[in-house]
């Protein structure tokens, strides 16, 4: 018991900032927000709780359309993401050695230093009418006219993918780079080839950072603004525009509560789907 | 040398194989006969270029020159998947993904053995290793010689041409691996696959295997069997690296046919025999070694009978260790420590430090070696 008090105060003092952080900026504003998306304004200044907001987005068809389109685009871009950078993630980890390994891992870093706003607009350069793009196929004589490329779902999944790269890559490399190589080469010698060596030893090693790089880009794709707005523009339909919608246009704070809790729980049922559909656990995946 | 032995009973030979890095050769122009069915293992210090020579075998390391034959059929161009050769990686390398019975069905999978054979398979192959429920089990649950035999089966399963071992007991502790030294022979006799064996520990070398090449800087220095090689080392590197020996070195006073005397670097006077290639003349530098337990220990003179060497000294230290028990023994004229088997015959029992003793071998236990590197002596003969 005398050891008890100062060891108490030390794992307050430890556990403070993120126990402050934890509810100051993340329970206590949901719990905000459940409450606003509970009630509905029958006068100015008189309000009812009432599940009205949630009944909306359900009989609106362009709200859960939106919300719809924006979880499918965001699992597409996710596994576009991953199949993108789990080749890349293998030969950093697997094929190089020593200083080029660091340099290229360092290479994929790089293009985060620069906001994203910045690196989306990079994007818009090369896509827009009079980008660079357009204008070399103008040149080469391949098109008659300027093209746009812009406003297009294609666009908005080149942005999205380009930006959730590295969150990918990141956990990717270091759960390769913790696959011993001579797991690789018992493979081979035991008579696998290439595919069943990746299939049977490669992939379900590396299942844990599959899942923790996943979980991470369909997380920030769902919730991203500015990729799609910009690069996607007026008719992106993407559901975090419609959020802002509500709140600020509109100022219907009680409907947008009520889509961002949706967008919570939505997003929380499909990354438990994919984790059951993979047999990981999220415990797994953060290690 | 096991190289006369018919075609047919060879399951690998290796012709004048070399690998470089980067311009130094890790294994430099080495040919050997591996006969069906024996343990053949390769004995040296890291770095000698056993592994590489064994990766080159198993496929993961392509050589520069020379050609490796299975029974006979050069498999230099064949990939690491298609060779009939398996191999036991040193940390062992099971598949953590997979429990035991998966593990082992790996390869019958990969070989597209029908689904109803690879159950009978796997559970056969636990029974011969001696752990025939483990196949549910998870690899992790596994102790260190459980999972070497897992290993070992998982191999076994796809009865390959030859068997290709890392190093599987480096990373076991003492006691452990002295068991498994003696379940891996018998287990080899058992089943009757070829094994080739690397190791840096000679002493595992010698109790498994029923010829050992000993390799130095990417050469097999000395083939033969572990008698051969312990009581007719053919070069100073071999005697050295092969069993404990004491060692001097000296120059070659007189030679005649019965031996040569040698005076060494401290003034001692001995008698030895030559050994290796290549004879003794006056003035050669030359390096003696002498094994601790060919070394008769008396309390007086007169005790050790006919003896070449006759050295009086001081008992410096005793190692006892039960029956390989030693005692470090300071000779009085020159000042050298001589290692000397203690005698289990109780004789020696109340030894102490300080007590005089004296100690004498044979001229012929006393192997003279022409001193230099070993590049030196393979050049002059």
């Amino acid at each position: 018991m005398k050891a008890g008090p100062p060891f108490r105060l030390g794992l307050i003092l430890l556990l403070a900032p993120i126990v402050l952080w934890l509810s100051l900026l993340v329970i206590l504003p949901h719990i905000d927000m459940l409450l606003i998306s509970l009630r509905v304004r029958v006068a100015p200044r008189v309000y009812e709780t009432s599940l009205a907001n949630y009944v909306e987005f359900f009989t609106e068809p362009l709200y859960w359309n939106t919300f719809a389109r924006t979880a499918i685009m965001s699992v597409t871009a996710t596994a576009m993401t991953l199949l993108i950078a789990f080749p890349v993630s293998y030969y950093i980890a697997k094929m190089l050695r020593g200083r080029t390994k660091n340099l290229l891992f360092l290479l994929c870093l790089v293009p985060f230093w620069v906001s994203e706003l910045v690196r989306t607009f990079g994007w818009m350069i090369l896509l827009r009418e009079t980008g660079i793009v357009s204008n070399l196929l103008q040149w080469a004589g391949l098109t008659a006219g300027p093209v746009e490329m812009l406003y297009n779902d294609a666009a908005i999944m080149i942005g999205l993918v380009y930006t959730s790269l590295l969150f990918m890559v990141v956990p990717l490399v270091t759960t390769l780079d913790s696959l011993d190589d001579s797991l690789i080469e018992a493979g081979y010698d035991l008579g696998g080839n290439g595919f069943a060596v990746m299939r049977t030893i490669v992939v379900p090693h590396a299942m844990p950072g599959i899942a923790s790089g996943c979980i991470v880009v369909f997380m920030l794709t769902l919730g991203n603004y500015l990729t799609p707005i910009l690069l996607g523009g007026k008719d992106s339909l993407w559901f975090t525009d419609q959020i802002y919608t509500q709140f600020i246009t509109r100022f219907n704070w009680e409907l947008g509560s009520a889509f961002g809790f949706l967008l919570l729980v939505l997003s929380s049922i499909i990354v438990w789907i994919g984790l059951r559909l993979s047999g990981q656990t999220l415990s797994e995946s953060v290690k | 040398m096991v190289s006369g032995a018919p075609a047919n009973d060879v399951d690998l030979e290796c012709r004048r194989l070399v690998k470089r890095f980067g311009g130094l050769a890790a294994v430099d122009d080495v040919s050997f006969t591996i006969a069906e069915g024996s343990f053949f293992s390769i004995l040296g210090p890291s770095g000698c270029g056993k592994t590489t020579l064994l990766r080159m075998i198993a496929g993961f390391q392509y050589p520069d020159e020379g050609d490796i034959l299975i029974k006979g059929r050069s498999i230099v161009s064949v990939p690491p998947n298609r060779r009939p050769v398996n191999m036991v990686f040193q940390h062992l390398a099971l598949f953590p993904m997979m429990n035991v019975a998966e593990n082992i069905a790996y390869g019958l999978k990969r070989r597209g053995t029908p689904r109803s054979e690879i159950a009978p398979k796997v559970q056969a192959v636990l029974e011969r290793v001696g752990l025939p429920d483990s196949g549910p089990m998870r690899v992790d649950r596994l102790s260190g010689g459980q999972k070497q035999r897992i290993a070992i089966a998982r191999c076994l399963v796809l009865d390959p041409a030859l068997l290709l071992l890392d190093e599987p007991l480096g990373a076991l502790d003492l006691k452990l691996r002295e068991r498994l030294k003696v379940e891996l022979k018998e287990l080899q006799s058992q089943v009757g696959t070829t094994f080739a064996y690397i190791t840096h520990d000679q002493s595992e070398a010698l109790v498994m295997s029923d010829h050992v090449a000993v390799m130095n800087e990417g050469r097999f220095v000395q083939v033969g069997t572990p008698q051969e090689l312990y009581f007719d080392p053919q070069t100073a590197f071999v005697a050295g690296f092969v069993g404990d020996s004491n060692r001097w070195t000296g120059r070659v006073e007189d030679a005649d046919t019965t031996g040569v005397k040698v005076v060494t670097a401290d003034d001692l006077s001995l008698l030895g025999a030559p050994a290796g290639a290549g004879g003794l003349a006056r003035g050669d530098r030359v390096e003696i070694f002498v094994r601790p337990e060919s070394i008769i220990l008396g309390h007086d003179a007169t005790r050790l009978g006919a003896v070449d060497n006759r050295v009086r000294g001081r008992v410096e230290n005793i190692l006892f260790d039960g029956a390989n028990s030693r005692v470090m023994v300071r000779d009085g004229a020159s000042g050298h420590e001589i290692m000397v088997t203690l005698p289990q015959t109780g004789e020696f029992a109340a030894l102490s430090r300080g007590q005089e003793v004296h100690l004498g071998w044979t001229l012929a236990q006393a192997k003279c070696f022409p001193a230099g590197d070993d590049a030196a002596r393979a050049g002059a003969a």
